[in-house]
């Protein structure tokens, strides 16, 4: 079992970061939290109602980036960049802007796939800049991501808080946030 | 901060169809390489059997549409393998537009990859079999409501095996069972077409199986592609 008895409430206004050693279950949480996975026994409810009934309406309410980037190799950072803002129903032309934030201006026509793998996650992160959906939830954000765009992403996540969003991330990394800023889950390896 | 704007379906379906087609425009070879399989399998025929005109054209309208049947296989597995392994998938399925509407998008993006170049060089290939002169237009007529039949069955069953590793064996015999319908209609059709009868029975029951598949098979696939992602 990788969870149990978990109950939690997460408000506008919150970063909660998710700890745990590897295979302890964050991704399978957060999985849960987004709807991709079903929880073997209980419910995810957003705004009093479970997901599954307003299924569209969280999902307006939600960025989800997993593991996976979901950057296709075949088209280049912009074109990648402008479908993912349209499936989520924003403006797309402004695409060529939200990529320099993520350090990707001069690359906006290169083919993803002879970008790196920092890049392709960049890509995947560059709408986070984009976004109009209170609820973020990032499965180890910073991977492949350098120093100074660690701290960028820090400050967006504060900001984006600050203004009435949530985040809820998992990372073995340290973030600078103060303690009163970030509530932290501890999952732990249950044997039976 | 609650956001509730509304969205466009047409502009979501387009936006998967274009989306598609460009990725498709720049890895050619997943366009090409069916269609040379329709061919080349289409062709072996009269090489196996024989020149001889009676029997080609007795056994065009199965061979057309088997090789048909085994070259849109072939395609499937590309409908939703490389959006499941890089994570787009997971993104479409979180995406706030209803899942029916990108599948039936991926979907019809397929057919006009794969069925759509397959209607255009079966004529060429129908000559090859010595296909009987007023079949032609049955075999258009079947190939046209038939082919996106075959993109749409298959890729429930494509939703089903995405999550398994080498799942093409699975698919093949989750799926040829589905198209056993189609192919019985459609050969039937131009074979009573070749005998200058009416075959508009047998067209209608291939429109009701396309209908049928058009409204119900998004549906499935987007709860198959659920269960897949779990």
């Amino acid at each position: 079992m990788l969870f149990e008895n978990l109950d939690l409430n997460i408000c506008a206004g919150d970063i909660v970061q998710i700890e745990g050693a590897n295979g302890s279950g964050k991704t399978s949480l957060l999985r849960i939290l987004a709807g991709l996975s079903l929880p073997f026994e209980g419910d995810v409810y957003f705004q009093d109602k479970p997901i599954a009934q307003i299924r569209e309406q969280f999902h307006q309410n939600l960025l989800f980036l997993g593991h996976l980037a979901g950057v296709k190799g075949e088209m280049s950072a912009q074109e990648n960049l402008e479908f993912n803002l349209a499936l989520h129903g924003l403006d797309s032309s402004s695409a060529e802007e939200t990529l320099s934030e993520v350090n990707l201006l001069g690359f906006e026509d290169a083919l993803a796939s002879h970008l790196s793998a920092g890049q392709h996650r960049r890509i995947a992160l560059a709408k986070l800049w984009q976004s109009r959906s209170p609820i973020w939830i990032l499965d180890e954000p910073f991977t492949a991501i350098d120093k100074l765009g660690v701290k960028k992403l820090e400050q967006l996540f504060l900001e984006h808080a600050n203004n009435g969003g949530c985040v809820i991330l998992t990372t073995h990394q340290d973030l600078s946030f103060d303690d009163d800023r970030i509530k932290k889950i501890t999952l732990t390896y249950q044997f039976y | 901060m609650i956001n509730s704007q509304s969205l466009s379906y047409k502009a979501a379906f387009l936006l998967i169809i274009k989306r598609d087609l460009t990725i498709a425009f720049r890895h050619r070879d997943d366009i090409l390489n069916p269609l040379l399989f329709f061919v080349i399998v289409v062709t072996l025929f009269p090489l196996g059997i024989g020149p001889d005109s009676t029997i080609l054209s007795r056994i065009a309208p199965g061979i057309i549409w088997v090789a048909a049947l085994l070259s849109t296989l072939l395609s499937l597995d590309r409908l939703f393998k490389s959006d499941h392994s890089d994570g787009s998938l997971e993104q479409m399925l979180l995406s706030p537009h209803p899942v029916f509407i990108l599948v039936l998008g991926k979907i019809i993006a397929h057919w006009l990859l794969t069925g759509l170049p397959l209607i255009l060089v079966a004529p060429l290939l129908a000559v090859l079999l010595h296909l009987n002169e007023n079949s032609y237009g049955a075999l258009m007529l079947t190939l046209l409501l038939g082919t996106p039949v075959l993109s749409l069955l298959g890729a429930i069953g494509v939703a089903l095996t995405v999550g398994i590793k080498k799942g093409g064996v699975l698919l093949s015999l989750l799926v040829l069972p589905l198209y056993i319908p189609v192919l019985i209609f459609a050969t039937s059709a131009i074979d009573t077409a070749a005998m200058n009868l009416p075959y508009s029975g047998q067209l209608a029951i291939i429109a009701a199986l396309f209908f049928g598949s058009l409204t119900l098979a998004p549906f499935a696939v987007s709860a198959a592609l659920k269960v897949s992602t779990n």
